[in-house]
């Protein structure tokens, strides 16, 4: 075992990780020692192919296809210097009101998650696309939410010199997201804070890090790790834990914590999503043009939200309902395909829980509960209003029987597409906004942190990721996980006086 | 080939291409060399898959060649496309959860092998590219 010393240790390097690493960073100055452990690879930009399947392998933990534990969900996350900021879209949006003050999180109001989330959509570079870069696809969302009456609103985006290459989900081969791998972790890295790729945290122990740094394999992505391959015992005055929603509930959990913090894995909840195409009379920009630009919130009043979005053939073909010919004809479709994402609003429920395995692998529990079904339900019964009302002729939608649905059944849709044909198992269902597992509150009872991120009862453990949300936060997460890890960065500032002291770390790296 | 390392033969192969042709029909007139492509996807797939879900996998193979033997008389091989198709939709709608999940995974499979060559994405008008629409003006001789 070889070992090493450090005042802080982050683990993960995603929007959490990422985010506390700079914030952190000043602390190199005053002569204390940084790292971060990511186990994913660092990618060189050549490597961004946007090919479909390398893209995934090397992006993604489970290449893409991580299930829930009865196998009805896919749960996408990244694993990769820049965690999921280097495969998500880059939408980005300042958590509403009325959520924070739902969750009721003793000492979080919502005009600080506000004025932080401000604070780094102006270091992404957040803004709207103008006009002439939005795609057939956008548009069509757009034309037929006004023709049906409903609100489209564009997305404010977090991107530099895009392209509009279509492959966000990929890894822009473009550079030009400013995910935490593009924009705060060079930052981190240029004041000194460590980043060691390829290193995988095990365990935690007291104030130790047990972590396994992989070799490069045969034909691998990505540069070798920054260590020699091997185990490492890593002492640490603070441990930051930004692994993720299911990382970090799975890395505590193996670590024996649920004694101390007994709601440890409970409260996990991810916006259930499906992909719904329509068919076109003539051809579209669909796979040109940033992919989601609108959306339409109903959250509040309908328990859904709308996105525009476009997938690659093999995500495409997985995620339509059925197979064999009328499969085929519609992939054959595609450069006329409309395509827009339904999102359910979920809330913790019972028995949606992170748990690990035998060998401390994450196991996610997660059933449906009848207001997803009925989310997913109505979101897919504006859909299909939306897609007519922009011109389509056939429409894809999987709780519809049969799924494909024509101009002729317009008038029938609340019947056509119903709960009853919901079947989990046989509609694709994905999942991308991950969150909960280690959520805020007042106390050990009730929750694993308090508001800062600090875990109850354990002052040198900190958690910085998207399993700090005590519930749905209904909108896309990303700049939430920002403000909520700028927190966490605040308060081990506040505290390292007197947790690190005169703290004296051995220099073997 | 596609890929890299790992694993180039599917288990169960055979059978795994009676099912391809039922789920992806065109996946029939695959030339050799493109078959040898898909099942090297679908091969690195399955053996990057954990152990529970490859044995699942197995099982849910074999639990459909007796649900064939059961009702046709034959094992899945030697069905028409037509019966093979119709009994892998009899069995995606089932009540089991564990019959729906073992088509849904091999449907998602078979995409997979058959929907990720990058010839296969050429096939159906997929043009996405780093280029964007800079690629797009280009393809179009604009400006
Ligand atoms: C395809 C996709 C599209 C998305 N699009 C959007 C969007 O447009 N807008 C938006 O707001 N949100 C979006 N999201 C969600 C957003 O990316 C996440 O909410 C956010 O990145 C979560 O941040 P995090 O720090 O909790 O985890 P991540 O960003 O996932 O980072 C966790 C990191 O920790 C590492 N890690 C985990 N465990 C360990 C361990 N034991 N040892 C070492 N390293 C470990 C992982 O490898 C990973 O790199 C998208 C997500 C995906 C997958
Ligand atoms: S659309 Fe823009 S941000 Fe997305 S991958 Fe292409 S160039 Fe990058």
């Amino acid at each position: 075992m070889i070992e090493r010393d450090y005042d802080v240790v982050i683990i993960g390097s995603g929007a959490g990780g990422g985010t506390v690493a700079q914030a952190l960073a000043g602390l190199v100055a005053e002569g204390r020692r940084v790292l971060v452990l990511e186990q994913g690879a660092r990618l060189a930009d050549r490597e961004f192919t946007g090919n479909e399947l390398d893209m995934s392998d090397s992006l993604y933990e489970d290449s893409g296809g991580f299930l829930t534990a009865d196998g009805t969900m896919t749960l996408a996350f990244g694993r990769i210097y820049g965690g999921s900021t280097v495969v998500y879209t880059g939408t980005s949006l300042v958590a509403p009101r009325r959520v924070i003050e739902r969750w009721s999180v003793p000492g979080l109001a919502h005009g600080d998650i506000e004025e932080r989330s401000r604070r780094y959509m102006v270091e992404n570079n957040v803004h709207f696309l103008p006009d002439e870069e939005l795609n057939d696809n956008n548009r069509l969302f757009v034309e037929g939410c006004k023709r049906t009456g409903y609100h489209a609103e564009q997305f404010p985006l977090n991107v530099r010199g895009c392209r509009g290459s279509s492959l966000c989900n990929l890894g822009c081969p473009n550079g030009a997201k400013m995910g935490t791998n593009r924009v705060q972790l060079p930052a981190a890295e240029r004041m000194g804070v460590q980043v060691v790729t390829r290193a995988e945290a095990l365990r935690i122990e007291d104030r130790v890090v047990v972590a396994h740094v992989r070799e490069l394999a045969a034909g691998e992505k990505g540069a070798p790790s920054e260590w020699p391959a091997g185990s490492y015992r890593i002492r640490a005055g603070i441990v930051v834990c930004a692994g993720g929603s299911i990382g970090t509930s799975a890395l505590l959990l193996r670590s024996g914590l649920a004694r101390a913090v007994p709601r440890l894995g409970e409260g996990f909840t991810c916006h259930p999503a499906h992909i719904l195409v329509a068919e076109q009379p003539r051809a579209i920009t669909n796979d040109v043009g940033h992919p989601k630009s609108f959306y339409v919130d109903r959250a509040e009043a309908e328990g859904f939200v709308l996105e525009t979005c476009m997938y690659f053939p093999f995500v495409t073909a997985k995620n339509l309902t059925g197979f064999g010919a009328s499969h085929s004809a519609l992939m054959r479709a595609f450069p006329r395909l409309q395509m827009i994402l339904v999102l359910a609003c979920d809330r913790a429920a019972p028995g949606n829980r992170v748990a690990v395995n035998a060998t401390g692998r994450p196991v996610v529990h997660y059933r449906f509960t009848d207001a997803v079904v009925t989310s997913l339900v109505r979101a897919t019964r504006a859909s299909a209003r939306i897609f007519f009302a922009a011109g389509a002729e056939r429409v894809h939608a999987p709780s519809a029987d049969p799924p494909l649905l024509d101009r002729s059944m317009q008038d029938r849709l609340d019947s056509l597409i119903s709960e009853r044909n919901f079947q989990s198992g046989r509609i694709s269902i994905s999942a991308a906004h991950l969150m909960g597992g280690c959520g805020m509150g007042r106390s050990a009872s009730d929750s694993v942190t308090d508001s800062w991120g600090r875990v109850h009862g354990i002052p040198w453990l900190r958690v910085a990721d998207s399993s700090l949300f005590p519930d749905a936060l209904e909108i896309n997460p990303y700049v939430t996980v920002m403000a909520l890890a700028d927190r966490t960065a605040q308060a081990v500032r506040a505290d390292a006086g007197e947790l690190l002291g005169g703290r004296v770390t051995l220099t073997t790296a | 080939m596609v890929g890299v390392g790992g694993a180039t033969v599917i288990p169960g192969g055979d059978r795994f291409r009676a099912i391809m042709a039922a789920v992806v029909p065109e996946s029939v007139s695959l030339s050799d060399d493109e078959w040898t492509d898909a099942a090297a996807i679908i091969a690195r797939a399955i053996a990057a898959r954990p152990a529970a879900v490859r044995r699942q996998l197995g099982l849910f193979l074999r639990a459909l060649d007796l649900v064939a033997l059961v009702r046709h008389g034959r094992g899945l091989r030697s069905l028409s496309a037509a019966k093979r198709t119709a009994l892998l939709e009899s069995l995606a709608r089932s009540r089991v959860l564990a019959l729906r999940r073992g088509v849904w995974g091999v449907r998602t499979l078979a995409f997979m092998g058959y929907y990720a060559r990058p010839a296969a994405a050429r096939a159906i008008g997929y043009r996405a590219s780093p280029a964007g629409w800079a690629g797009v003006r280009a393809r179009s001789g604009v400006q």
